[in-house]
């Protein structure tokens, strides 16, 4: 069009009102929380990576010390080894295990989902004590190996796929549910086989999930340090690596490169889920007719025998956990006792650690939620500053990207660095509190995200017509709209804070060790009756949670059913 | 009501607004009266809603100038203008009853609590919901969230009330009743009014000036006669209503070529030179037929192809009168008992030249 | 780090103070913050029977493993948050001491303390020896019947093939422990004989774990037959029951001490010196003895239950300067030699 116009006509600049000035703001505090909990520390962990012991540049000399020492280098092929196998192992059994739950008539289907979320309450370390317990030197049916070591891959891919199995399925059973039956029907109509029906519609309908399940798996597993701590034996991966170099070798510039090789694969990993993503929300949008299964008492008995299976370990592993945890002396006496819960007199700071966890799990929720959905909303519902809002919500991505181990370690260069004048958070609850928002930031995000934008995007404007500060109708509106999702968030970063070990084992300090940490401990001096007890704990209270947020739910939407009821 | 000595309630001068490099308002100038109630028309995509939005500060425009009573409101943020709007998903707050929805924006004026309840009160009464305050908008119709959330965009008595497709989430009988609704209301507390919608017939019954818009630009500023009537373009004319495209070529100002036949034209606008190719409309309902076209100039018989019976009238299909499409031509019920309109045979007819308007061709 | 980056890190972090949820925690008087890797069940009685006798300093312990210890204190260095370490391995602090850590100091009584067990190169010793932490290897009874294995008596009969895949020893790179078996070995092998001797011993090897009791609480639960440890871990798990015959190999065990020093820029300098004098009293001494069976003052050595006899006898000459300079450029050699080979077979 005429473009005379636009350059005589003079730009009109809206005028910025309080509310913008205010959210705006609030939105810098909330990237700046975001650049202190994670970009200056990414780049400490990177000048870092460039420094010999002294601290002074040397280019590349740390990573070409890395690649030319075997010991070291193998690693990475180590980890991507076993990453592929369990990835590709979990993703076999939790697709059958997904299609099992929307595609057949058998019973008890809401049981078997609510089992295949067991492993979530677990720290990993837990599942590979277990297998220890099963598989070991005095594992009860070790037999069942021929002979084969526990210790080294097997272990590790045993445990990875118990852990990250919840994490698949979701994510399959969200993709199965979003086919259309409407193309089930024309393939029957068309007089396509079974077979022939799962090759050309349900297959490539559930692509985009399957390949984002694979990525997550990728991610999870790669990243995953509690498995190979446990029963990684002499098989070094990069996750146990960047541990042995700062703990064992007190080497930290080599950590930060073992560090940066453990992220580059991740952040790959994530990159390519989010633009997987993008495309399947694009197929969500489609208005599709859900497919609801036929009975089909041969293949329906076939899927509960599959299910029942995979159940039945998921429990057994969590069972063994819990047996070991009260056996006196594995295994050359097995009564009971419940001296194993007696952590005062265990390495790994006792029951503080317990309490401490708690403690941070809660500060976690609390602050977390507030500040995810607060910035959450900030990004969604503000008005202008677009290029701010665009690099804050590619800021709140970069968590995800980043591994547990590596946002530690970074955090220790960070904030001890002397001239930080954030360092009094070193070693304090805070920074252990900071470093676990932080780490599940990005997931947390996107409900907060997710939820918003179902509200109608209209609220902001007719609330600015009727003068109505945005802060208002944010107490009054949108926060009661969206308590469901801010639950939901607040129970994710409890029961993640419970768990989590890999972000916080190079942060803890006497003060404040940690519950997970400490099943590490134990286990790492070879306690591991007292290190399943710990576990155990710590699953009571995620499921303890978990428990309370389902009334919590409940109660609400009943309360409030309302207004969400017609 | 639109006299010049007046000054307007709201003027839009020359305002541009890019998202990008698509331009979605091109150059817009517009006055709108006190108490006038005027709709934005226009096919999706026209930029009428674009407009409302600039006019309300949600976008805000990205050159040219609104005044509002006068004061300079190009560029406040939305809450510093005077306006109530309701929107096609009535936007109204779920987890707020009625009531207090409506109470909504007093409270941001720190009315005091009995005063409120009362002028909630009164709002419930002139929407028609009296007994509804206690409820949650999920518990009400469609049609009474659309009042309520009308309710809620008057409470606080703002200079300028913007509706924004207001009623097209409602099924037909429920809107053809609103229509009334919401023009009786209007009237009746005299707030200037914008609306934006893309169904002509609610801009024809509601509107006192309809603003047309295609593309970015206004087409068409006017009463909903002088829009249906004459219709300043062929977009316009075939937007509004039913028209007959006749392609011509023009021989003087009063008369055009149509293949052989010359047909004879009241006036052609000035401007157009002759020889030039143009576009002749006519609206079905106005061509001449059986006895009415008798004596009458431009006359011919064409032969029927189709017939659609539209409940109070019947359409019927012919021959193109020279190329181009054929011609429609309505016949209502009474007159097609006199006449045979049966499909094969011919009808008589003319063109009668007041209502034939020529336009350049747009090709 | 570079000054661009303190820079950086100043400039960049403006106006955080604003996100300041928390408040950091006021400090009191005196209180010591001491960093130790004594067992966690150990401390307490230390703490109150330091506290007791010197009424108005209170200790806050900071506790971990060797090897965390070691890494938080090395990581803090340009920034040291602790007053004292206090019981960690004397290599460590060697090491530390390198970097400048600690200030020497003459605790009231040294002249009582063995003078291989505390820093004689400094005329203030950097650091003072509390009591020794010793080599021995821990033999499950119960599984070694089971697979018809003889006690080994000797390092070197850890290498008969007899033993094949059923020793466990910690990883040096990760382990106290491991390195002092190490370097137990290469002073007393000679640096040829005790790589060749590592060579053999790694055909036997199971794994080696992280940490360095691992091996004996492995091999009191029968995971292996035989962990090579130290000697306090196995006669702990004996006296619990565990099936274990804890044995000093011959011809002698590697050690190291546990240790206490001073950082060198504490605030609390007076304090600190009252708990390095303590230290070193007889009072300590006992308390040291209850678990461990040899400490660092002349004479005071009692037998402990289930420590292999004899065992200060079989304590190697141990040059710990030797240990604490060779000990990159030998856990290198380590890890090139048996980590690289850790594909599974």
């Amino acid at each position: 069009m005429s473009d005379a116009a636009a350059t005589t006509a003079p730009i009109v600049k809206p005028k910025i009102s309080r509310d913008d000035w205010i959210m705006r703001i609030a939105m810098m505090l909330i990237a700046v929380y975001l650049l202190v909990g994670i970009a200056f520390p990414l780049y400490a962990l990177l000048a870092k990576s460039f420094q010999n012991a002294d601290g002074q540049f040397v280019g590349l000399a740390n990573y070409i010390t890395y690649l030319t020492t075997p010991a070291l280098s193998w690693s990475i092929g180590n980890s991507f080894k076993v990453t592929l196998i369990a990835t590709v192992i979990v993703m076999f059994i939790a697709f059958i295990y997904a299609y099992a739950l929307t595609r057949s008539c058998m019973p008890a289907k809401s049981l078997f989902k609510g089992i295949a979320l067991v492993p979530i309450l677990m720290p990993s370390l837990l599942p590979a004590i277990s297998l220890v317990f099963f598989f070991g030197n005095q594992g009860i049916i070790k037999e069942w190996l021929f002979g084969a070591e526990l210790y080294g891959p097997i272990g590790i891919v045993m445990g990875e796929v118990f852990y990250v199995f919840p994490h698949v399925m979701t994510i399959m059973l969200i993709s199965m549910s979003l086919s259309d039956a409407r193309l089930y029907e024309a393939s029957e109509v068309l007089g396509a086989s079974k077979i022939k029906t799962f090759f050309t519609v349900t297959l490539p309908s559930m692509r985009y999930g399957l390949v984002s399940a694979f990525f997550v798996a990728f991610t999870l597993i790669i990243t995953d340090f509690g498995v190979p701590k446990v029963v990684g034996g002499q098989y070094n991966v990069l996750a146990t690596d960047v541990y042995k170099q700062v703990v064992g070798r007190h080497d930290f510039q080599m950590g930060a490169v073992v560090s940066m090789a453990l992220l580059i694969p991740a952040a790959f990993a994530f990159i390519a889920d989010r633009i997987v993503q993008r495309k399947q929300v694009a197929l969500l949008s489609a208005r599709a007719v859900p497919f609801q299964p036929k009975p089909n008492p041969m293949f329906d008995r076939i899927m509960l025998a599959f299910c029942s299976l995979v159940g039945f370990i998921i429990l057994s592993v969590l069972a063994m956990a819990a047996f070991s945890s009260v056996v006196k002396f594995w295994p050359y006496n097995l009564s009971l006792t419940t001296k194993h819960y007696n952590f005062q007199l265990m390495d790994g700071g006792g029951w503080d650690s317990y309490f401490n966890s708690i403690e941070l799990a809660a500060w976690t929720a609390v602050f977390g939620t507030a500040i995810v959905f607060f910035g959450a909303f900030l990004v969604e519902k503000s008005r202008g500053f677009q290029h701010g809002r665009t690099a804050m919500q590619a800021l709140c991505m970069v968590p995800m990207a980043v591994p547990g181990l590596v946002l530690g370690l970074a955090y220790v260069f960070f904030f001890n660095h002397p001239d930080n004048p954030l360092g009094f958070l070193y070693h304090t609850m805070p920074i252990l509190v900071i470093c676990t928002i932080t780490h599940f930031y990005t997931v947390a995000h996107l409900s907060a995200v997710t939820a918003l934008k179902q509200m109608d995007p209209e609220f902001e404007a007719v609330s600015q017509s009727l003068k109505a500060p945005f802060y208002k109708t944010f107490w009054r509106v949108t926060v009661p709209v969206c308590t469901p999702a801010v639950l939901d968030i607040s129970m994710y970063l409890f029961v993640n804070a419970m768990t989590t070990v890999s972000a916080v084992v190079f942060l803890y300090s006497s003060d404040t060790t940690l519950a997970s940490v400490a099943v590490l401990n134990m286990d790492d001096a070879g306690d591991q009756s007292p290190a399943a007890a710990m576990g155990m704990m710590i699953v009571c209270t995620a499921a303890g949670v978990r428990l309370l947020h389902m009334i919590l739910t409940r109660g609400i939407q009943s309360r409030t059913q309302a207004w969400r009821k017609r | 009501m639109a006299s010049d000595n007046v000054a307007p309630y709201l003027k839009i001068v020359d305002v541009t607004k890019k998202f990008g490099d698509f331009t979605a308002l091109q150059g817009i100038s517009l006055e709108v009266f006190e108490k006038e109630f005027v709709c934005f028309l226009g096919p999706s995509g026209c930029g009428k809603t674009t407009l409302l939005r600039a006019v309300a500060g949600l976008d805000i425009q990205t050159s040219g100038q609104i005044f509002q009573k006068g004061r300079d409101i190009s560029a406040l943020p939305p809450s510093e203008r005077d306006f109530g709007i309701v929107f096609q998903s009535y936007a109204l707050f779920p987890n707020l009853t009625v009531r207090a929805n409506v109470a909504y924006g007093l409270e941001n004026q720190k009315v005091a609590k009995p005063k409120i309840e009362q002028r909630v009160t009164e709002l419930l009464d002139l929407v028609g919901l009296p007994d509804q305050g206690t409820k949650y908008p999920a518990q009400l119709s469609g049609g009474q969230q659309q009042r309520v959330a009308l309710a809620r965009a008057l409470a606080t008595e703002p200079g300028l009330l913007l509706l924004d497709e207001p009623l097209s989430a409602l099924d037909a009988k429920v809107r053809a009743h609103l229509r009334h609704e919401i023009k009786e209301l209007q009237h009746q507390i005299g707030v200037t009014t914008i609306m934006v919608t893309h169904d002509q017939e609610e801009a024809l019954t509601m509107a006192d000036r309809i603003v047309v818009m295609n593309n970015g630009v206004i087409e068409q500023v006017g009463t909903p006669l002088e829009i249906y009537s004459q219709p300043a373009s062929p977009f316009v004319a075939d937007f509004i209503g039913t028209t007959n495209f006749i392609d011509a070529k023009l021989v003087t100002p009063t008369s055009a070529r149509v293949g052989n036949t010359d047909l004879s034209l009241s006036a052609s606008p000035p401007g157009i030179a002759e020889g030039t190719e143009v576009t002749l409309c006519i609206r079905p309902e106005d061509v001449l037929t059986g006895s009415r076209a008798d004596g009458a100039p431009n006359q011919m018989t064409l032969p029927i192809h189709h017939v659609e019976f539209l409940g109070s009238f019947h359409r019927l299909h012919t021959d193109p009168v020279g190329g181009g499409a054929g011609l429609m031509i309505d016949v209502s019920v009474a007159r097609a008992r006199e006449i045979d309109i049966s499909v094969g045979g011919s009808i008589r007819v003319a063109l009668p030249a007041e209502h034939m308007n020529v336009y350049t061709a747009q090709r | 780090m570079n000054a661009g980056f303190s820079k950086f890190l100043k400039s960049a972090t403006f106006g955080v103070a604003a996100l300041g949820l928390f408040a950091a925690t006021p400090a009191k008087a005196v209180d010591l913050t001491v960093y130790t890797a004594v067992e966690a069940d150990e401390l307490a009685g230390f703490k109150k029977a330091f506290e007791s006798d010197n009424p108005g300093i209170t200790i806050n312990w900071i506790r971990d493993s060797t090897g965390i210890v070691t890494s938080k204190l090395m990581a803090e260095k340009d920034n040291p948050q602790a007053d004292v370490v206090w019981g960690l391995a004397a290599t460590s602090l060697m090491l530390l001491g390198n970097e400048g850590y600690f200030q020497g100091y003459a605790p009231k009584g040294l002249d009582k303390i063995e003078k291989k067990f505390y820093d004689t190169v400094n005329s203030a010793p950097q650091w003072v020896g509390q009591r020794a932490w010793i080599a021995s290897v821990c033999y499950n009874t119960v599984e070694g019947k089971k697979n018809n294995l003889p006690i080994p008596t000797d390092w070197k009969d850890l290498t008969k093939p007899v033993y094949k895949g059923h020793v466990i020893m910690p990883n040096p790179n990760s382990s106290g422990t491991g390195f002092l078996d190490v370097s137990s070995w290469i002073q007393m092998m000679g640096e040829d004989d005790a790589w060749k001797y590592m060579d053999a011993l790694h055909e036997n090897i199971s794994r080696y774990t992280h940490s360095g009791s691992a091996p004996c609480k492995l091999a009191a639960r029968g995971e292996t037959p035989i962990g090579v440890s130290f000697a306090y871990r196995g006669a702990k798990s004996k006296s619990e029951g565990a099936p274990l015959e804890v044995v000093a190999p011959s011809p002698g065990v590697g050690w190291d001490l546990e240790a206490f020093a001073i950082v060198h820029n504490t605030k609390k300098l007076d304090a600190a010196k009252k708990l390095a004098d303590w230290s070193v009293s007889e009072k300590a001494m006992e308390m040291y003895n209850e678990s461990y069976a040899v400490v660092s003052m002349v004479g005071k050595s009692k037998p402990v239950e289930n420590f292999p006899a004899g065992i200060e006898g079989k304590m190697i000459q141990n040059d710990f300067a030797w240990a604490a300079k060779n000990r990159i450029r030998i856990l290198d050699e380590w890890r090139k030699r048996y980590d690289s080979k850790s594909d599974p077979k």
